[in-house]
């Protein structure tokens, strides 16, 4: 299930809080995200041949829609 | 001077079918970057005269992420460095098929499940004769395997469970090895690629560039491979890893690569020579020149942990190139 939506608390990409991130400095373009952005842990990421899932044991899929991106499509 | 050294050195690979000396190879990597177009240029008629017009494509799979206890300096997924990846068990085997059958669709001819492990132990070799015969059954792909040093009875345990090819890099020469890799030894690495080999597997033995080795060493590098024979050397280029050892290592420059794409065709010549990972961060826009210098197969889509650039523009950029898909054995 996903997380519920709504502002993520942490970055995706470094796990930084999103006050303190701020940048898109640690979003690289072919990196999935590796954090969960409601908690902030690493989560199980599976990358396949033609796309990628991830999942954080507490939360679930994660809702990306709710984390801040320059390019708001993701594969997989 | 330039013009000269490549015209030996296509008298030598395409008149008279002769590897290049290791010192020739010296050479020809000091040629300055207004060679470059030159270089590129013979080691794609190389590429031609000695492997044919075909192009490799293979998907690969981390079918076991993670929670490596080797210390391999550029791979995040070591347990001795806090890097991103989170370590997850082995793949059911329903997700091994799924993401076989993707690269099926692909028009792919290899798939390759490959392991963060030192070794496989026995559990690991159960699951890998299971899984290997069932990939090929329900998608006719090669299934090769990527599990770790081998000991002569694993090697031979795989090759009659009909693993294609077996991959193991030796990723860097022998002399600047211990700078990057302390938990095994280069040695060990060679001597599964021996086993590999005498089992009858296809060898699979990559290198990976940019982690601070000098231009010697890369042409030691290629000395080695030689040794081994292998059937396909996969070039992978650095992509930096948080939290690894060479995080903050700059990529390779994109025509510094192209230079060694060329120099591993003309020292390599009837090797099947792919683009692995690192290629687009390193090449960018320039990745159809890889194509046609000197590289004949490649990996489509994503990669172990990171991702590729769409199967999409790769296929289309064979297909700009009048590069036909095919399988590819080495020329003997």
């Amino acid at each position: 299930m996903p997380a519920t939506a709504g502002a993520a608390a942490f970055c995706a990409w470094c796990g930084a809080p999103v006050a303190t991130c701020g940048s898109q400095a640690c979003r690289r373009p072919l990196d999935p995200p590796h954090f969960c952005p409601t908690c902030g842990r690493r989560m199980r990421v599976q990358v396949t041949p033609t796309g990628w899932q991830a999942s954080c044991r507490d939360h679930g899929t994660p809702d990306l829609e709710a984390t801040p991106s320059e390019d708001a499509s993701y594969p997989g | 001077m330039s013009r000269t050294l490549i015209a030996a050195a296509g008298d030598a690979l395409l008149e008279h079918r002769r590897q290049l000396t290791l010192d020739e190879l010296s050479e020809l990597a000091a040629l300055p970057d207004e060679a470059m177009a030159s270089l590129a240029a013979l080691a794609h008629e190389v590429r031609l005269a000695w492997c044919g017009p075909e192009v490799e494509v293979e998907g690969i799979l981390s079918a076991k992420t993670g929670g490596c206890p080797e210390d391999c300096h550029f791979c995040s997924q070591s347990a001795k460095f806090e890097t991103q990846i989170q370590a997850t068990p082995f793949l059911d085997t329903d997700e091994v098929l799924a993401a076989a059958a993707e690269t099926a669709k692909l028009g792919a001819s290899e798939f390759c499940i490959v392991l963060a492990v030192r070794g496989p132990d026995e559990r690991t070799m159960q699951r890998l004769l299971e899984l290997v015969p069932l990939v090929k059954e329900r998608t006719g792909l090669n299934v090769a395997v990527s599990a770790g040093i081998l000991t002569e009875d694993q090697a031979g345990r795989l090759a009659e469970g009909g693993v294609h090819r077996y991959n193991h890099n030796l990723e860097t020469s022998m002399s600047y090895f211990p700078s990057i890799v302390t938990t095994h030894t280069w040695t060990e690495r060679f001597e599964t690629c021996e086993r590999v080999r005498r089992h009858g597997m296809e060898l699979c033995c990559g290198v990976l560039l940019g982690m601070g080795e000098s231009v010697d060493q890369r042409i030691e590098l290629i000395g080695q491979l030689r040794e081994l024979d292998p059937a396909e050397v996969p070039l992978n280029f650095l992509n930096p890893r948080p939290g690894t050892p060479l995080a903050d290592r700059l990529v390779v420059q994109p025509l510094e690569a192209l230079r060694w794409i060329a120099l591993f065709r003309l020292g390599l010549p009837s090797v099947i020579l792919r683009y692995a990972g690192g290629r687009e961060v390193t090449l960018r826009e320039l990745q159809a020149m890889g194509m046609t210098s000197g590289i004949n197969a490649l990996i489509v889509g994503n990669y172990l942990t990171t991702l590729g650039r769409s199967p999409e523009e790769d296929l289309q950029m064979l297909d700009d190139l009048r590069m036909p898909i095919g399988a590819l054995s080495k020329v003997i």
